[in-house]
C-alpha cells in the first residue's frame, strides 16, 4: 500500500534534518491557517485557484519563486555556514546531508526559483506588451503552473518525507545510478525535473503562439518591444533545448527503476551521454533565462533614461544570436572529458564568441543612459549593478572559455563564483528589477523606494563579499561541493563569504520588509495614472491593475515605442473600436492536474503503483474531457466593457 | 495579422463573397466564426511548435541510440535480433494507415460523416495492427533475453523505438476520442480542427518511423 515509504522515512534521525521538516510543516499549516483565519478560501477559490487569467497566473508564478527563493537561500546559508565552520574544525552538517543541501540549492533556484520568477514576470507583462487579451493557450497556461507547483512540492516534501538527491543539481551517473545511490533522493530530482520539464515546454509553445499571433495590429516584429523579443528567443530555446533534458532525466529514471544500461559504467552503457545530454539544455537553460533578464533591463533603461533603447536593431540581433550560440557551447562544461583538442577549441572558440552579443547589449544600455535623463528608480539600481558585477562574471567566463585555464579551474569554488555572477546579477538581478517595474501595474500601487533600495544594497554587497572570495578560493585550490574543509588557511576568506551569506540574508529580509510596508501604506503609494514611469510600451496605457480583458479597445501600432511617442506628441493612440470581449471561463481542472502530477510523481517516488495508475488515470480523463470542451468561454457584454473604459478614462485622466 | 479585433467582426458569421474567400483559403470556414477560426488556426500553430520540440525528443532518442549501438557488450547483436519481412509489415502497415488518415480528413471536410468515420475505423485497425506487430517483436526479444537490461544498445533500441510505439498508442486514443466526438458532436468546426491536429500527429509518427526504419533496422540487419 504505501510501498517502500516506513517510519524510518520520516526525519526523526537528526536535528537538523527535523528542524527543516518542522519548518516546511510549520509554514505551511501557518499559511492554511492564516487564510482560514482571514476566510480566504472564496476569495482565493474564486480568483486565484480557477482562474486562467494570465495576469493573475503570473502572480501566482511570483508567489511560488519567492517562496522558493527563500528556501533555497536557507540551504546557501547552511553551506557557507558548514564550510565556514569545519575549516574552524566543528562542522554541523554530516557529509552526506551536506549534499543533499548544495543539491537542493541548485535544483530549487535554477528550476523552481529562476524559471518561475521568469514565467511569472512574463506571463503578466507579455500579453500587455503585446495589446493581447490574453496569452494564446490560457487554459494550457494554467496548466504549466500547476504542473510547476506540483513539482515543486515534490522538492519540498522530500525535506518531511525521505530525503532529496545527494547528487548534485546536475545528477550526473554513475553516482546518481541506483547502484550507488539507491535511496528516493535521486528519484525525487529524477520526478520534479520530469514534471516542471513538461510545463516549461508547454509555456514555451505558449509564449511562441502568444508573440506569433496576439501582436496588436500594426505591431510589426521590428516594432516590439525588446523585452517581447527576448521572451520569444527564449521560448524557442526552451522548445529547442528541454527535450534533452526530459530525455536525460527519464533514461536516468529507467535506469534506476528498471536496471537499463542507459548511462551505467558497464554493460555497453554511455555516462558522459548524460552529461552530454545535460548540458545541451543546461547551458541553453542559462541564456533562456537571462535574456528575459535582458529584456528587463532593456525597458528599465529606456524608461528611465526618457529615451528609446539604443541600437534596438542591433538589441534584436543579439538576442537572436546569443539564442543560436547558446546551443553549440555546451561542451565547455566538460572540457575534461578528453574530447581531442580540435573538440574542445571549437566549443572554447564559440563560448568566447558568445560574450560579443553581450558585450554588445552591455554597451548599448550605457549608450541608452548616455545624454539621457537618468531617473534613480530602484529598478535602475538592480540595472546599474547587474551592469557593474555582470562584466565580472562575464570576463571569469571567457577565461573558462580557454581549455588550458578550464583545466585546472574544473570543479573548484572558482567555477561556482563565476556561475552565481552570471546567475545572481544577469538574472536575480534582472527579475527583481522586473518585479519592482511592474508591481504598480499589477497592484495598482508602488512599492516602497527606501526598502527596494536597502534590498539592493544588501544583495549587492553581499554578492561581492560572498562570491568574489570564492574566486580566490577556487584559484587556491577548494574543490566546490566540498562539505568538510580541514585547510586553516581557507578560513578567513570564508568568513568573509558568510559574512557576504548574511549580507544578502538582509536583502532578502528587506525584499520581504519593502512587501509589508508597501502594502500597509498602499493607500499613499496608489498608482491613479496607470504610467507612474512614464513609461514607453502599451501596458502602461490601461489602468493599473488593468481590468480582466486588459485593453477595453485593443490600440493600433504603428512605430516603436508608440505609446511614448503618441504622448511626446501629445495625441492620444489610436484604436480599435470597443465590442464584446469573450474570456476563458475559470476551471478547477487545472489544478486538479497539477496535484494529480504532485501525486503521480510521489507514487513512482515511492513505489506506490496503485496511486500512480490512479493520478495517471485522473490526468488522462481530465485531458480527454477537457477535449470534449467546445466553448469554454464567456462573453463580457460591450456595455461593461465600455464602463472600463468610462472609469479609466476617468480616473487616469484620459490614458485610454 | 492578429484577429480577435480586425477584418470580420468577431462572433460574426461569414457570409458571401466574404465566405467564398474564407472557404478557398479553408475548407472549415463556412463553419463557426470568424474568431473560433483565429482560435482554431492557433491551436494548429501550436500543435506544429509541439511537434517541433516533440521532433527534437525523437532527434535526441536517434542520437542516444547511435551512440549506444557500439554499446552491445555481451547481449545479443542488432544482426541477430531484427527481422527485416516484420519490420517492412510494420512500415508498410503504419504508411497505410497515414493515407486512410488522410481519407479521413478527406471525407470530414467534406461533410461525409459515414465514410469519415469508416476510414478512421480502417486507420485504427492498421494502428493495431502495427502496435500488435511491436509487441510481439519485443515479446520474442525478451523470451531471448534481449530486453532493454540486456546492454545499453538495447536500452537504447527500446528507448527509441518503445517512445514511438507510445506515442502510436496515444494516436490511437486520440483517434477513439475523435470517433466518440464524430457520434456524439457531429462533423463541427472544433471536432474538425481537432482532426486536423490529431492527423498532423499521425502523419509525423509516420516520419518518425521512417527514420526508425533507416536508422536502426536496415543498418541492423546489414551490420
Ligand atoms: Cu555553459
Amino acid at each position: 500500500m504505501l510501498g517502500r515509504l516506513t517510519y524510518d522515512s520520516l526525519p526523526f534521525y537528526s536535528i537538523i534534518a527535523f528542524g527543516g521538516a518542522a519548518i516546511t510543516v510549520g509554514a505551511g499549516l501557518a499559511v492554511i491557517g492564516l487564510i482560514t483565519w482571514f476566510r480566504l478560501w472564496g476569495w482565493l477559490w474564486k480568483n486565484y485557484l480557477t482562474t486562467l487569467d494570465h495576469k493573475r497566473i503570473g502572480i501566482m508564478y511570483i508567489v511560488v519563486a519567492l517562496v522558493m527563493l527563500v528556501r533555497g537561500f536557507i540551504d546557501a546559508l547552511m553551506m557557507r555556514g558548514q564550510q565556514m565552520a569545519s575549516a574552524s574544525g566543528h562542522g554541523f552538517l554530516e557529509g552526506d546531508h551536506f549534499q543533499q543541501v548544495f543539491s537542493a540549492h541548485g535544483t530549487i533556484m535554477i528550476f523552481f526559483m529562476a524559471t518561475p520568477f521568469m514565467a511569472g514576470l512574463v506571463n503578466f507583462v507579455l500579453p500587455l506588451q503585446l495589446g493581447a487579451r490574453d496569452v494564446a493557450f490560457p487554459f494550457m497556461n494554467a496548466l504549466s503552473f500547476w504542473l510547476t507547483a506540483g513539482a515543486a512540492g515534490l522538492v519540498l516534501i522530500s525535506l518531511v518525507i525521505g530525503v532529496f538527491s545527494t547528487a548534485g543539481w546536475v545528477g550526473y551517473p554513475p553516482y546518481s545510478g541506483v547502484e550507488r545511490n539507491p535511496g528516493v533522493g535521486v528519484d525525487y530530482w529524477v520526478w520534479a525535473l520530469f514534471i516542471s520539464g513538461f510545463a516549461t515546454t508547454m509555456t514555451g509553445i505558449n509564449f511562441v503562439v502568444t508573440i506569433l499571433k496576439h501582436r496588436a495590429p500594426g505591431m510589426a516584429y521590428m516594432r516590439m518591444p525588446i523585452f517581447v523579443w527576448t521572451v520569444l528567443c527564449s521560448s524557442l530555446i526552451i522548445l529547442i533545448a528541454f527535450p534533452a533534458l526530459t530525455v536525460a532525466v527519464a533514461l536516468l529514471g529507467l535506469d534506476r527503476l528498471f536496471l537499463t544500461h542507459f548511462f551505467t559504467a558497464d554493460h555497453g552503457g554511455n555516462l558522459m551521454n548524460f552529461t552530454n545530454l545535460f548540458w545541451m539544455w543546461g547551458h541553453p537553460e542559462v541564456y533562456l533565462l537571462v535574456l528575459p533578464a535582458f529584456g528587463v533591463f532593456s525597458e528599465v533603461v529606456a524608461t528611465f533614461s526618457g529615451k528609446k533603447i539604443y541600437g534596438y536593431s542591433a538589441m534584436v540581433k543579439a538576442t537572436v544570436i546569443i539564442m543560436f550560440v547558446s546551443m553549440l557551447v555546451w561542451l565547455h562544461h566538460f572540457f575534461t572529458m578528453g574530447a581531442s583538442a580540435t573538440v574542445n577549441a571549437v566549443f572554447g572558440i564559440a563560448t568566447m564568441i558568445i560574450g560579443v552579443p553581450t558585450g554588445l547589449k552591455i554597451f548599448n544600455w550605457m549608450f541608452t543612459m548616455y545624454r539621457g535623463r537618468v531617473r534613480f528608480h530602484v529598478s535602475m539600481y538592480w540595472t546599474l549593478g547587474f551592469m557593474v558585477l555582470f562584466v565580472i562574471g562575464g570576463a571569469t567566463g571567457v577565461m573558462h572559455a580557454i581549455v588550458p585555464v578550464d583545466y585546472n579551474t574544473h570543479n573548484t569554488a572558482f567555477l561556482v563564483a563565476h556561475f552565481h555572477n552570471m546567475l545572481v546579477p544577469g538574472v536575480l538581478f534582472g527579475y527583481v528589477a522586473g518585479y519592482m517595474y511592474w508591481f504598480p501595474k499589477a497592484f495598482g500601487f508602488t512599492l516602497n523606494q527606501k526598502w527596494g533600495i536597502r534590498a539592493f544594497w544588501g544583495w549587492a554587497i553581499g554578492f561581492t563579499l560572498a562570491f568574489m572570495p570564492l574566486y580566490a578560493l577556487g584559484l587556491m585550490g577548494l574543490p566546490r561541493r566540498t562539505a568538510n574543509i580541514y585547510d586553516p588557511s581557507f578560513l578567513p576568506l570564508l568568513i568573509v563569504a558568510f559574512i557576504g551569506a548574511l549580507c544578502v540574508l538582509f536583502g532578502i529580509v528587506a525584499l520581504l520588509v519593502q512587501l509589508y510596508v508597501s502594502v500597509r501604506d498602499r493607500a499613499q503609494n496608489r498608482d491613479l495614472t496607470g504610467d507612474p514611469w512614464d513609461g514607453r510600451s502599451l501596458e502602461w496605457s490601461i489602468p493599473s491593475p488593468p481590468p480582466a480583458f486588459n485593453f477595453a479597445r485593443i490600440p493600433i501600432v504603428d512605430q516603436l515605442d508608440a505609446f511614448a511617442e503618441a504622448k511626446r506628441a501629445g495625441r492620444k493612440l489610436q484604436y480599435e473600436p470597443a465590442g464584446p470581449v469573450d474570456l476563458p471561463v475559470p476551471t478547477i481542472v487545472p489544478m486538479v492536474m497539477g496535484v494529480s502530477a504532485f501525486l503521480l510523481g510521489f507514487a513512482a517516488i515511492w513505489y506506490m503503483w496503485w496511486l500512480f495508475v490512479l493520478s495517471f488515470l485522473v490526468m488522462l480523463g481530465a485531458m480527454i474531457g477537457r477535449s470534449f470542451v467546445d466553448h469554454n468561454e464567456f462573453r463580457v457584454p460591450q456595455r461593461e466593457v465600455e464602463a472600463g473604459l468610462r472609469t479609466a478614462a476617468g480616473r487616469a485622466g484620459g490614458v485610454q | 495579422m492578429t484577429g480577435a479585433t480586425t477584418g470580420a467582426k468577431p462572433g460574426a458569421t461569414l457570409r458571401g463573397a466574404e465566405l467564398r474567400a474564407a472557404v478557398a483559403e479553408n475548407p472549415m470556414a463556412g463553419l463557426g466564426t470568424a474568431t473560433s477560426h483565429r482560435v482554431h488556426s492557433e491551436r494548429a500553430l501550436g500543435f506544429w511548435v509541439y511537434l517541433m520540440s516533440d521532433a527534437i525528443i525523437f532527434a535526441v532518442l536517434f542520437s542516444n541510440y547511435g551512440v549506444l549501438t557500439f554499446g552491445v557488450a555481451d547481449g545479443p547483436t542488432a544482426h541477430e535480433l531484427f527481422s527485416l519481412s516484420r519490420a517492412a509489415q510494420e512500415t508498410a502497415l503504419l504508411l497505410l494507415s497515414s493515407l486512410t488518415f488522410g481519407l479521413v480528413s478527406y471525407s470530414a471536410l467534406s461533410g461525409q460523416k459515414g465514410r469519415a468515420m469508416f476510414w478512421l475505423i480502417v486507420t485504427m485497425v492498421l494502428g493495431a495492427g502495427f502496435l500488435a506487430l511491436e509487441l510481439s517483436e519485443f515479446r520474442e526479444m525478451f523470451a531471448r533475453g534481449a530486453g532493454p537490461q540486456a546492454s545499453g544498445f538495447l536500452s537504447g533500441f527500446f528507448a527509441l523505438v518503445g517512445t514511438h510505439g507510445l506515442h502510436v498508442a496515444v494516436g490511437m486514443i486520440m483517434m477513439a476520442v475523435m470517433g466518440v466526438q464524430f457520434v456524439v458532436k457531429g462533423l463541427t468546426e472544433p471536432v474538425l480542427s481537432r482532426l486536423y491536429r490529431v492527423g498532423l500527429f499521425w502523419h509525423f509518427l509516420d516520419l518518425v518511423w521512417i527514420g526508425i526504419f533507416s536508422f536502426v533496422y536496415l543498418p541492423g540487419v546489414l551490420s
